[in-house]
């Protein structure tokens, strides 16, 4: 393991310790449903942004994944025959399956063809969902709650549980996510993404790297999906909806692709905007909107990409100084 | 799935008919969308995802109008006109800042105006169903036809609607205008260098592409429920039909459009709940077998 890795596995263990000391101090309810709400949304944005930032391919159908996640891992739960971590692990095979099948056809399309084709299985799974009323209980979700059996002395039905297994999934899938974006396969990505013909001049399978990529970004993405069907006690097929893929982009875009952990830091701020404007108006969509607008038209990029360039500047500006008065 | 009920319906003329009209006039709608949004992406690269507000726009402007003014065609020019001039704000303010910058930041600007847009509707009309009565002139008896019924309106709309599909055609390969506008299509710098104003071009084009919106949105008012949100499907599926008809095309947004507004009027009867994965089981055997779409000439 590299020192880096190191040093970032350290750096992960140190937030997760901070993060776990929390409710021993305050029982701060909101702060707990926060940080769960954060690890949801946080893994999807980070997982869809190893697609859009480091492959170099925009899918408008990742709820999908988000959406198969809490449906498969609800009824893994809901059937009894399984428990908590064993239903957690059949459903990441679920989505990584669907992952290739899906990532298979898609990945031999770029750019907007791409983007609708992930659309037409995201919203096949949505049509699929409502319509086979008998498992999936069509548009009232997934009803009657998810069992939470206790494992390890863990009892999800508890929200300071549910609260340090949120934080502990959201540091390990961001260091997992960090290492695999450091590798060769998630440079090689990088390459695909600025370059595909390069890439497969020199002899990568280019279809090969965007299939994995695919069903790497999926994994992640259901693990979000868990954790939702968690939270709420259940799925429902919005969690499939066009809607959700939008809000991913859209969160993505907030925080900006380039720095890594861009995506969460616009989750964070896609989902304080949404509480702070759903608690002040309830024209919560001409405000979020206004917002988004004088963001984009204002700043053009995501706010970690601005932050990133202003910090940059700023030490160029410095540089460029101190050799000015030397 | 009830295929019984679907299979009954085929096996009787009335019923056939009702759901032909049915399933041609959605096809109609949806096809002054879709070009639209076809048209838009074929030149300025943008995909509209605003359009489906455009159209809930067009429908809201034209209630007002006839509310004031009880004159269908006022209604239904004040929709058009109305949205062509909002798209042109649209493009001219906001769209045009980020040609250059990430394409996703366009798709945020339009999420943006689709989350507001929706937001002053309900402030403006209210959040209930709202609904603008069928104009005096349409109502007369229904035709008959091959032993069904057909509404006057549907008639009218259908006529209406193809002699725009017509129209646009011409404009787009018979013009000067429209051979300029394909020309940028290919190669914008070099149309630029050519001393043609791209600048207006793409306005023009916008322009254009709202005013089918808003013609969408008038047309569709005396027979569609107006709420906010409305905007959502209809930009969905005129997505599906952009892909299948061929990013571009107008003659595959209109075959495209039929087929998917035939889809939809007789899978409501047989599989109501499917019909959407029905349509994008579509889409994406279109994507897979040829990508450029029934009528493209753009390689994927």
């Amino acid at each position: 393991m590299s020192l880096r890795a190191l040093k970032e596995l350290a750096l992960g263990a140190v937030v997760f310790a901070a993060l776990a000391v929390v409710p021993l101090l305050a029982d701060n309810k909101p702060f707990l449903d926060f940080i769960i709400r954060l690890a949801i949304f946080g893994l999807f944005a980070l997982s869809l942004n190893l697609l859009i930032g480091y492959t170099g391919l925009v899918s408008f159908g990742h709820g999908l994944f988000f959406g198969l996640g809490s449906y498969a891992f609800g009824l893994a739960m809901q059937s009894g025959k399984f428990s908590i971590p064993v239903a957690f692990a059949l459903t990441l095979v679920v989505a990584a399956a669907v992952g290739l099948v899906v990532g298979t056809l898609c990945v031999r399309l770029t750019e907007i063809y791409f983007a609708f084709l992930t659309l037409a299985f995201q919203m096949f799974l949505y049509s699929l969902i409502l319509s086979w009323v008998s498992i999936t209980g069509g548009d009232q979700g997934l009803l009657g709650g998810i069992p939470k059996p206790e494992f390890l002395g863990v009892d999800l039905g508890r929200i300071q549980h549910l609260y340090l297994f949120s934080a502990f999934m959201l540091v390990v899938g961001v260091l997992l996510m960090r290492q695999i974006v450091q590798s060769p396969f998630g440079h090689a990505l990088r390459m695909l993404r600025d370059n595909p013909d390069r890439a497969s001049f020199l002899g990568l399978s280019v279809f090969h790297y965007r299939l994995a990529a695919f069903v790497v970004s999926g994994v992640f993405a259901a693990i979000g999906g868990i954790l939702m069907s968690l939270y709420v006690s259940g799925a429902y097929p919005a969690f499939t909806y066009w809607t959700i893929s939008g809000e991913g982009i859209f969160m993505i875009m907030l925080g900006g692709t380039s720095a890594f952990l861009g995506p969460l830091a616009g989750a964070a701020i896609f989902l304080l905007l949404n509480d702070i404007v759903t608690a002040v108006t309830e024209y919560h969509g001409l405000v979020l909107g206004t917002v988004i607008l004088l963001f984009v038209l204002g700043l053009k990029r995501g706010l970690l990409d601005y932050i990133t360039e202003f910090l940059a500047a700023r030490r160029d500006g410095a540089r460029a100084g101190r050799a000015g008065t030397r | 799935m009830d295929f019984d009920a679907l299979g009954g319906c085929l096996t009787t003329a009335s019923c056939v008919v009702t759901q032909l009209s049915a399933g041609l006039i959605i096809g109609m709608l949806l096809f002054l969308v879709a070009s639209g949004v076809t048209l838009i992406f074929g030149v300025l690269g943008v995909i509209n995802f605003a359009h489906g507000s455009f159209y809930m726009l067009g429908a809201y402007f034209a209630y007002t109008v006839y509310q004031l003014s009880e004159s269908f065609i006022l209604a239904a020019l004040g929709g058009a006109l109305g949205v062509m001039m909002f798209g042109v704000l649209f493009e001219r303010l906001l769209l045009s800042r980020i040609y250059g910058a990430n394409v996703l930041m366009q798709l945020l600007v339009c999420y943006a105006i689709v989350l507001i847009l929706d937001d002053l509707a309900k402030i403006l009309w209210g959040a209930e169903f709202v609904k603008m009565p069928m104009p005096a002139e349409f109502r007369v008896p229904p035709v008959r036809f091959g032993g069904g019924i057909v509404p006057v309106y549907y008639v009218v709309l259908t006529v209406v609607t193809v002699a725009i599909a017509v129209g646009v055609s011409w404009l787009m390969s018979g013009t000067r205008f429209g051979k300029t506008v394909r020309a940028a299509a290919q190669n914008k710098s070099m149309v630029a260098a050519l001393g043609i104003n791209t600048t207006a071009l793409y306005v023009g084009v916008f322009a254009l592409g709202s005013l089918l919106a808003g013609i969408a949105g008038g047309l569709a008012a005396p027979i569609r429920s107006l709420v906010p949100g409305m905007g959502v499907s209809i930009l969905i599926e005129s997505f599906i039909v952009t892909v299948i008809g061929g990013m571009g095309s107008i003659a595959g947004a209109f075959v495209a459009a039929l087929l998917i507004g035939l889809t939809r009027a007789f899978g409501s009867i047989g599989f109501p709940l499917f019909t959407e994965g029905v349509m994008f089981l579509l889409m994406a055997f279109i994507l897979l077998v040829k990508p450029s779409g029934l009528f493209g000439q753009r390689e994927a």
